[in-house]
């Protein structure tokens, strides 16, 4: 399954209400249905790290980091690439 | 309550104009300014238009002002948005100027359309554009997750052309930081909850390392390095708490962020008159401006520093007997 993050958050991805809508209605329905997720970031020019936590911490609590072999990240510039990192790294660290 | 517009107050020289204003008697505000000139940080504003939110406005006096740049404060919006009276005439020298007049926002969606509409009004150019729109998501979703203000967010923000920097302000009559700390951590003092607020990884919802679903515990540290990166001024007050991150000295070549507040180069009180809620002023230079993807390899860092060490401080320890 693949998702387009700017159709639903805009060009830029600060409203963290939408980003658990899209986690719980269709990334972790996908996942229970054992899909590949793709994340697209196409015409994102920015996000906040509230956003990205609130549409990637959880799965990676709930699932283990293993999850992250499922869901891809695609066309995510620099800025937003980094910002998901941070919350990769820190949700593995925590 | 007493309110004093000093012909100077910015987040470098603001402690006096905060120690001045007066809270006692709730349900008047009375606003006095210098006769002469009133020059003030956006944060200064958004301060006296958060107290008239409550107040009816029969009982918001300002005196006539006298100073000659009054009309700032009309074209800022702040008799518009304390609704009352005032006698200004604005003659629009520059249609658009370079500022975001006060705003209330009180929900999501007013947050998001506010964010859309400043990049514009300030004139700024795509990769200035993210500081701002990142400070002001967070700093704004923070009082609309956690202030419990009816009255919501009062954000002002204005761009000075002498030092190339946008100033914001931000600010919430709610509960305050320790409030909303106190939900997960014991601090005892405003000063406490403001140096966990400002830690990275710890938010009042839980004490659970990497937060919760929806909470990291990261927004204000976030802000605070941005400011820090470019060397500028970030302050906080709540409750009886003021933190002020000063600005680097200019030959500290490398900048280092740190995931305790009071390690940063600091001022700090804790005796300042009682703010129910939470004032926010950071100021971002257009000039020192890093790449923001830079400032992230900064934040990554530190932040899981922070994290490794908190945790490590959970970890049992052997018994030696």
């Amino acid at each position: 399954m693949e998702i387009k993050i700017a159709d639903m958050a805009g060009s830029f991805a600060e409203n963290k209400d939408l980003a658990r809508e899209i986690r719980l209605t269709k990334i972790i329905p996908a996942l229970e249905k054992n899909e590949e997720v793709i994340l697209n970031f196409e015409e994102i020019e920015g996000a906040t790290q509230s956003f990205i936590h609130a549409l990637i911490s959880d799965i990676i609590r709930k699932y283990g980091s293993e999850v992250l072999e499922k869901i891809s990240f695609k066309n995510c510039n620099d800025a937003v690439k980094k910002i998901i990192n941070i919350v990769v790294d820190y949700m593995q660290e925590s | 309550m007493r309110i004093y517009l000093p012909n100077s107050a910015f987040l470098g020289n603001i402690d006096p104009f905060l120690r001045n204003v007066d809270f006692s008697d709730t349900n008047k505000l009375e606003i006095t300014a210098n006769k002469k000139w009133i020059s003030i940080h956006p944060v200064v504003l958004s301060m006296v238009a958060a107290l008239g939110q409550n107040i009816k406005p029969s009982e918001i006096k300002c005196e006539r002002l006298e100073a000659k740049s009054k009309h700032y404060l009309e074209r800022m919006g702040l008799f518009k948005l304390l609704n009352i009276e005032s006698d200004m005439k604005i003659v629009e020298h520059e249609p658009a100027g370079r500022f975001v007049p006060l705003t209330r926002i009180t929900n999501s969606s007013e947050l998001t359309k506010f964010i859309t509409e400043i990049i514009p009004l300030l004139h700024l150019e795509p990769e200035q554009a993210d500081s701002i729109k990142y400070v002001v998501s967070e700093l704004v979703r923070n009082v609309l997750e956690h202030a419990g203000s009816e009255q919501g967010a009062i954000v002002s923000a204005q761009y000075y052309w002498k030092s190339n920097t946008i100033r914001i302000g931000i600010v919430d009559t709610g509960v305050g930081i320790k409030k909303t700390i106190n939900n997960a951590y014991p601090a005892k003092t405003d000063m406490e909850a403001i140096r966990l607020a400002l830690t990275p990884g710890i938010t009042g919802t839980t004490q659970r390392i990497g937060g919760t679903d929806y909470n990291a515990g990261a927004g204000l540290f976030f802000v605070k390095s941005i400011a820090q990166v470019n060397r500028e001024f970030f302050m906080i007050y709540s409750g009886n708490g003021m933190y002020k991150l000063l600005k680097s000295k200019p030959d500290q070549k490398r900048i280092i962020i740190r995931g305790d507040p009071f390690l940063d180069r600091h001022s700090k009180g804790e005796n300042y008159p009682f703010w129910g809620g939470t004032v926010v002023g950071v100021d971002i230079s257009l000039t020192k401006t890093k790449e923001f993807s830079v400032f992230l390899d900064l934040v990554r860092e530190a932040y899981i520093k922070t994290i490794k060490e908190r945790k490590k401080e959970k970890f049992r320890k052997p018994r030696f007997i």
